[in-house]
Parts: structure tokens; sequence; C-alpha cells
């Protein structure tokens, strides 16, 4: 453990620790547009330079290791002379169209000029004039006057993804970032190239002037679309709801998890908020029977489906809970299913077309909460439930979510078991082809409009926010189950989503002692490490796994 | 002062670049010692004999050769820098040509002091003759048995690129990349080309060592200086009545260089300025020319030895003409890599440009000078402060004769 001084401040700091991250770990900034802590160091942008004691002139902090002893400045007149003058070399062929520029607000080039350029300008020759408006893929877009050739997009494709694609071409101040001949910037971790360039050059087509980014609020959150559980941030456009033609999330972007996603998201997962605001979106409870439909209040939606479970046996109603419902949502339905006596219940259904994984980030899974709903114990056999109703034994089916018709089912044993059926309820935040078929629909709240928890793949449980409120009369599955169980005359106090985390936390084991606070922004494991046969098996009552058709294993 | 001639001793020969031709006049005699001799005292005796680098850094050679890790486990390598690019330099073509075999030993004698079994041989896109008749060498020298038994040559062609001059830059496109120099530590001794120890010699440097091994380190180090020993191959171009390469002790002066070995200053035939290292090194007016050549002599002076490429102008040649030429130069060579050379180079010229157009202004002059001397050490590699110096130098020097061009 070497250890130094950095402005005069001691620090410890494990060997191999650059003065970049030496300073950062005491609160010192060393400005620097090329360093990534992802990626090999480049050393070209020339920025970070710091004085180190003993060193005739200032060096670059990002190749410097910290060693024992050292002495470091990052302040005296020199290194910030320094830093002037680089950052006057950073901008002289800069366009300065920061008016046009989605980069604006949060560009390393304005932020560092402002910190530590405030020089007067001196180039009055012709710049240099490179390739504008340059798609690069489906999501990214290069403008090559504004890139300061940092390198980080090249190193992230040569390292991170290692596809490759791009590369510097040309000499000297006519040297551009580019795509090797035949190649697109198609992989599948594409946008992460915008969020590392620290300039304008590399924007996201998705975001290209749909607003100005000091109009956005933020919510921290977790992505949804597969069991690794990304770490994200949705930015929200509130305050100008008639930009972006009225969508209300303007973006995803990563946040760092050391032990999730570290800086990275994967595109389906980057622009996968598109249905938050599709018009395929439930937005009022409804009901429909023999052809004929209408919209209902929450009281009477809620009223049929509490009268349905008591005016159905048990054993004659089916629930296909959803892995994408969060752990709130999961407990409150478990709380329904355990005071009706239900046990045919599932959450699995198999997707028509396999998830695609890799060894990054993706899964194949691509529910974030596949591992609550196990360990919630609503693993069952959903294609039993649907062979039950063709064989009319189940005439109530609950479905959350899923589209059934689009599953790896075949499609006619689904429609002949939905057609069997006396009642279909549908709760689920969009609409689909089962949800057309339900007799009553419950609009749910997309995971941006609420707050809950999902249970990563690695056992991690994690937070997310709400960024903006439910669409229509949509709210948040716990809040409807949670008034569910009220009409059926159950007593259920939490009218928050914390309550029913903490009332889940002291009901299943592999929770115990987690709370909201607990969780926080990083995420949090659970006690019992998942896989672990115990994980779930306290909730079947010691019943052995069942074979396909046999009744679900919930006590 | 007269040439003294070791390592041109036979470009007068026509069959200079012939296997018989070098051994008729001794060539492989200082291997064939060199092989009874441990690595250890090879370094040793070239550490002794004050060589330093002839491609323009000027490093004790022998000093270079002992970084190399001891009880290296794996390949260690051998590159030669043949990729002589510096502006007003031509003395390694002059040898490539001439005596090529003189730089196949010197490379087998530096291989065994450095325990490398294989060279490179990094040769300038540009070079085509050089090249032929360094590979018919090569083919040679396997043929007779003296290359392929412990240690083989690889020839490599460049591709026009005068940063893949800079060692490290020259390492990166040997190894397939784009040549852009490398961040340093690590250097090329401890992890150089494909990751392994290297040292990068020049030609002319490697041509001295057999001449060190068959004459000894004392008789190199007392044709030069006390701190550099040797001759040196210089190539003078410009207004000169006789350009061309010369040989001659690092220790000769540069008047005598331009006056006794050249012939003289042409043109007018009044001396203006002397450029006397290549064209990085900083410009000497026609008052600043009693000066040695040595690697210190040129230093002590302001400016530096280089590649030791004179170049000569009289009074008709305008000073700002020619840095907007060595201005344009360095702005094409620029790699791209480094944001204050990137940026500059390309800003300089474009003023120098201005003001030679006659369209400069009144604060250009100083807006050159500062911006060069805030980009000076703030790079990966030297180009840039290569480029700092004919900026600052010819304008320091010449500053009236900006001055004039620039409207009032």
């Amino acid at each position: 453990m070497p250890k130094l001084t950095i402005n005069g401040q001691a620090v410890d700091v494990p060997a191999g620790t650059n003065l970049i991250e030496a300073a950062r770990k005491i609160g010192v900034e060393v400005p620097h547009y090329c360093y990534h802590p992802a990626l090999s160091i480049a050393g070209q942008c020339r920025l970070c330079m710091v004085d180190v004691e003993k060193t005739p002139r200032p060096t670059i902090a990002c190749n410097t290791l910290a060693a024992d002893g050292m002495a470091v400045w990052t302040e005296t007149d020199r290194v910030k002379e320094t830093r002037k003058s680089i950052m006057e070399f950073h901008l002289i062929n800069h366009p300065l169209d920061c008016p046009v520029c989605d980069q604006a607000g949060e560009c390393g080039l304005q932020i560092y000029y402002m910190k530590h350029g405030l020089y007067d300008p001196r180039m009055r020759d012709e710049k240099v004039h490179k390739p504008k408006a340059v798609p690069l893929g489906a999501h990214v877009i290069l403008d090559a006057e504004r890139c300061i050739l940092c390198s980080r997009c090249v190193r992230f494709c040569d390292e991170v993804t290692g596809t490759g694609e791009l590369g510097i071409f040309s000499r000297g101040d006519e040297s551009e970032i580019g795509l090797f001949p035949g190649k697109e910037l198609a992989n599948k971790y594409s946008g992460n190239v915008v969020d590392i360039c620290p300039v304008g050059a590399l924007t996201d087509r998705d975001f290209r002037f749909a607003v100005r980014v000091w109009y956005l609020d933020s919510a921290t959150s977790i992505c949804p679309g597969c069991a690794r559980g990304c770490n994200i941030e949705v930015h929200v456009n509130r305050r100008r709801p008639h930009h972006n033609d009225g969508r209300r999330v303007a973006r995803l972007k990563p946040r760092f998890n050391a032990d999730v996603n570290r800086w990275w998201i994967c595109d389906d997962g980057r622009y996968g908020f598109a249905f938050v605001d599709d018009t395929s979106r439930l937005v009022i409870p409804r009901w429909s029977r023999d052809g004929a439909l209408g919209d209902a209040t929450w009281e009477e939606a809620i009223a049929a489906v509490a009268g349905a479970l008591q005016r159905f046996a048990p054993d004659e109603i089916g629930v296909v809970a959803s892995p994408k419902m969060a752990n709130e949502d999961l407990w409150a339905l478990r709380r329904i299913l355990e005071s009706r006596g239900i046990r045919r219940v599932a959450f699995r259904v198999p997707p028509r077309t396999p998830g695609d994984e890799d060894t990054l980030l993706i899964r194949r899974d691509k529910n974030p909460n596949s591992l609550g709903a196990e360990l919630l114990g609503l693993e069952g056999d959903g294609a039993a439930i649907l062979a039950a109703a063709r064989a009319r034994q189940v005439k109530c089916l609950w479905v959350f979510g899923h589209d059934l018709l689009a599953s790896a089912w075949p499609v006619t044993e689904t429609d002949a078991a939905l057609r069997a059926l006396e009642l279909l309820i549908f709760t689920g935040p969009s609409a689909n082809a089962t949800s057309e078929r339900a007799h009553f629909t419950l609009p749910a709240a997309a995971w941006v409009e609420r707050e809950g928890t999902y249970t990563n793949f690695e056992g991690r449980v994690q937070r997310f926010r709400q960024a903006v409120q439910p669409l229509g009369q949509a709210l948040p599955e716990w809040d409807i189950l949670g008034r569910v169980l009220r009409a059926l005359g159950v007593e259920a106090g939490a009218t928050r989503a914390e309550r029913w985390f903490r009332e889940l936390a002291s009901g299943v084991p592999a929770f115990t002692g987690l709370t909201y606070q607990s969780i926080g922004d990083g995420g949090a494991a659970l006690s019992a490490p998942p896989g672990g046969g115990a994980a779930g098996s306290h909730l079947v009552s010691g019943h052995p796994p069942m074979g396909p058709g046999s009744r679900s294993p919930l006590p | 002062m007269t040439a003294t001639k070791i390592l041109t001793r036979n470009f007068e020969r026509a069959d200079s670049h012939t296997l018989a031709a070098y051994r008729e006049t001794g060539g492989y005699a200082a291997w064939q010692k060199a092989e009874t001799l441990e690595p250890a005292a090879i370094t040793e005796e070239v550490k002794q004999s004050n060589l330093r680098g002839l491609g323009g850094a000027g490093f004790p050679t022998g000093t270079k050769w002992s970084f190399i890790p001891k009880h290296h486990a794996g390949p260690v390598y051998l590159v030669i820098n043949a990729d002589e690019g510096e502006p007003g330099t031509f003395k390694d073509r002059y040898l490539l040509e001439r005596d090529p075999h003189a730089l196949i030993e010197g490379m087998l004698i530096a291989a065994r002091a450095i325990r490398s079994a294989t060279g490179f041989v990094y040769i300038r896109g540009e070079y085509i003759e050089p090249w032929r008749r360094f590979s018919a060498a090569v083919k040679e020298a396997y043929d007779a048995g003296y290359l392929g038994r412990g240690f083989d040559v690889v020839v490599h062609r460049g591709a026009g690129a005068y940063i893949c001059g800079e060692e490290t830059g020259l390492i990166s496109s040997l190894e397939g990349k784009k040549g852009w120099p490398k961040l340093k530590p690590p250097f090329p001794a401890i992890k150089g080309a494909f990751g392994a120890p290297t040292i990068v010699n020049n030609v002319e440097t490697i041509c001295c060592v057999p001449h060190i091994l068959t004459r000894g380190a004392a008789w190199f180090a007392a044709l030069g200086t006390k701190t550099q020993g040797g001759t040196r191959m210089y190539s003078v171009s410009g207004r000169v009545r006789r350009p061309g390469v010369y040989e001659a002790s690092v220790a000769i002066t540069l008047r005598a260089l331009i006056d006794d070995l050249a012939g003289g200053v042409t043109g007018n035939g009044r001396l203006k300025a002397v450029v006397p290292g290549g064209s990085s090194a900083a410009i000497l007016r026609a008052d600043e020319i009693d000066v040695t050549m040595d690697v210190d002599g040129l230093r002590n002076a302001g400016t530096m030895a280089g590649s030791a490429g004179v170049i000569v102008m009289d009074e008709t040649v305008s000073i700002p003409e020619a840095l907007m030429v060595v201005a344009r130069f360095y702005a094409h060579e620029s790699c791209g890599q480094c944001t204050p050379c990137r940026e500059s180079t390309g800003w300089i010229y474009k003023m120098v440009r201005r003001i030679v157009e006659g369209r400069g202004r009144k604060d250009d002059l100083d807006t050159i000078l500062d911006v060069a001397r805030r980009g000076a050490g703030t790079t990966i590699c030297a180009f840039y402060d290569g480029a700092v110096g004919p900026y600052v130098s010819y304008i320091e020097k010449f500053r009236a004769e900006f001055e004039a061009l620039i409207p009032r």
C-alpha cells in the first residue's frame, strides 16, 4: 500500500493505483479526457498534468503510479498554466457550436473551459473541417469536428466489446474517428460510446435534438431488461413536456455499480423504454364481455376481481405472475394466494425465441426479477395451468403482464385455454394479444412510474425509484393487489412500497435484515445465497418439486 | 580539418555493397572476435568507446544496451531504425546502399551483447534502392552462414511517416499498428516490440560497432571529444558548393564542415544561417558556426547535433519561407495522438503561412512563440519539441525579417 501525499494530504492507495484515482480518493479531481478507469491508459489528451516532487516538469497523472513517499501537487501555478494551455489546444479547432449540440450542459469542454481554461481565444484562422452528422450505427452519430480524439470510443470497442469497429484515421489535425471499411457500430453496447465521449462528438440518435439536458430530471433506477439488473438513471423531461413530442422518458443512462454493470449497459436495455410512453399502454381499468366493453372505476374493477376470487373455488383459479413484477408486488400477490388458498400459480412463461446472452452483461433471462419470484415461492408449472384451463378445471385465470399467445407454448393450445375460461383477468402496463382477450384489464404502472425492488440473478436486491407519474389511472401492482386484498377482507396495512418490502423481509428468510435504507442506491446481497436449495423451499412446505401437470408447490 | 574515413572507407568501390568486397576489407573479423567475448564484455567495450546514438537523441549506446533486464527469459529484440526521415539527413541511405554488410555485422555483435536472436531492420518506405541493396546483403549473409545461426534478420519497410522514426512509433508500426509513439514508462528496453525488451539503434550507430571491436574502444573514443567518441557522417545540403555526405570526427567545427569539406557557401556566397542537426535543430546564425559538431558542443550552443543533417542557407534565403516549409512538414507529420502537437502544429503553420503571404497580424509572432513554448514538453514523444526548435529559433534569431512581412 503506497503512502503518498497529494496537496499535502496523506493518502494510502493499493499498489498499481494511478495518481488520478489516488487523488479521487481524497476528493481531489484531476481533470482529464482520455483516461477512463475501465480502459487502457492512452495518455493522449495531456490534460491530467500534475506536479510530482523531484520531477522537472508536470507529468500526466493517468500514467503515473502512486509510489511510497511521493509528493504530488495538483494545483501549482505551472500545473494550472499547463492545463490552461491544453484547454486552448483542445478548443482551437473545435466548432464551438454549443447552441446546437446535444452535449451542451454536460460537455467536458464546457465544464473544463470554465474551470481550467478561461483564456482569451487567439485562434483566428480557418479551423480544420471534418465530416459532420455521420451515422456510425443504429444508435450513434458522429460529428468529427467536435471530436477531441481522446480515443475512449476506440478503446471501448477494442477492449470492452472486442468488436474493433472504430479507429483513428489520418494524421495531425486531420485525424478523425471513423469506422473501419465495411464496419458499422452495431455491437450490443454501442450506446456506451456516447456516455464515455467527453464531448459532443458522439451523440445518441434517439436523444438527438430531443431536449436540452438542463431540462432533465433524474431518478436512480434498475434496468428491467434482463436478470442482470444494470444500475441506471432515468432521465425524464418534466419541465418542458412539449419537447420531444411529449415523450416523458428522454433517455436511460448507465449508473456505475462495481458489482453489477460497472459503467455499462447494453443497447437493448438503454433503448428498451419506448413502451413507457407508447400508445399500447393500458391507462384505465376496463371490462369486456360478449363483445361489449367499457371503462370501469378502480372500485368496480377491484370489487369484480375480489368477487371472482371468492366466487371460484381456489382450485378453479390459476395465476400466472410475472418475473417482471417487483418483489413488493409478488409479496402482495402471495398474500392474496395464501388468503384464498390458491395453489395453481406460476411465473415463468417461456419466450418464443430464446434470449441472447454474453459474458459481459446480457443474460438469457430477459426478466429483472425471476430470482425474486422464485424466492417468494411462486414457482409452478404454467403449461399445466393452461392445460387445466383447457380441461375446464381452471375457470378463472389471472395473468400479469405476459402475452401467453406470444410465448413458446403452442398458440392453438393457449388459445383453447383462454377460450375455455369463464374469466380472464389481466394486469400489466401494456396491452398485448392476451390482454385483448381479458374480461378485466387492470392497468399497471411502468417501472419508471413507481418504486420497488428487483432481485437479480446473483441474488442482489436493488431498488428502483419513481421518475414520472403513472400514465392515466395506472397503479403499481402492489397497490392494485393491496386493494384486492382489502376487498377480500384481509388486513393489508401497507400502502407504500417500502412497507410491503418490510413485510416481505420479515416473511421471507432470504430477505431477512434488508431494508430500503440498507439496499440504498448500490443494492444489497440476499442473506441466503441464490441457488442454495434452501432459498425458496421454506415456502413450499417441504414439498419436493413436482412434475409437469402437478399442482403448484405453494402451501 | 579533413575527412576521416571509417564508416565510409569503402564508399568509393563500385562493389562496396557485396560480401566479397566487405570481406576483402576486413569485414566480419569483428564478429569473429565478438563471438569469443562475453555479452557483458561487448557492452562494456561499447560503453568505453563513448559511442553515442547517431539517429538524433545522442544517447550513449552501451548504456542503452545495459538497460535490457538481466536474466530475462523470453525474446529480446534488436531493432534498427533505418527510417531516416529527418529533413536534411541522408547518411543512412548511403550506408544501406554502399556498406550493408557493416550494418549486418554490427547487428550480429549488438545482438550478442543484448542476447537477442532476432533483429528487425525498419527501412523507410521511400528507400527503395537501399532496401534492395540491404535485402540482397541479408541474403548473402544467410548464404554465408553469418545469419541464421542463432540470429535472424527481418527486413521491414515503412509506409511513409516521419513519426515512425521515433523509436516507439517505429515499434508500433513494426507491430502492425498505426505508428503512434508509446507512453513511457515502460521504456522499450523493458517492454518494447511485441512486449519484449527491445533495443532500437540507428543504422550508423550500429555500423560503428564492428570498428570499435576490431580497433578498440580507446581508439574510437580518441577520434572524438571527451564525451563522444568516433566520427559521424554529416549530410550537408543547401547552399554549398559540394553538397553530400561527409564523414569526419564529431569534434569538427561547423565552419570547417561547410568551408573545408562542402566547399563553402554558394548563392550570393555569404552565409546567413545553418541548421546543424536536421530540421528539428534550432537554427544558427552565420556568427554562431564556430562550434564543434558533437552532441554536447551543439547542445551548449543552444541547438542539437540531432541526425547531423546540415542545412546551409545563404543570404538570399528567406527565413520566414524556410520556417513555413518546416512548419508545413511538422503539421503534416504530427501523428495526431497528443492534443498539443496535433492542434498547434497545424495552427502555427497557418500563422506562418499567413505571414509569408503578407497577411500576418502584429501579435502573430508572439502567439507562435507562446503557443510553441506552452506545448513544449507536454507530449508523449519528442516530435513536438523537435518542431519547437525551429519555430522559436527562426523567429527569435530573424525576427526583423518576419516583422518586415507583416503589414503595419
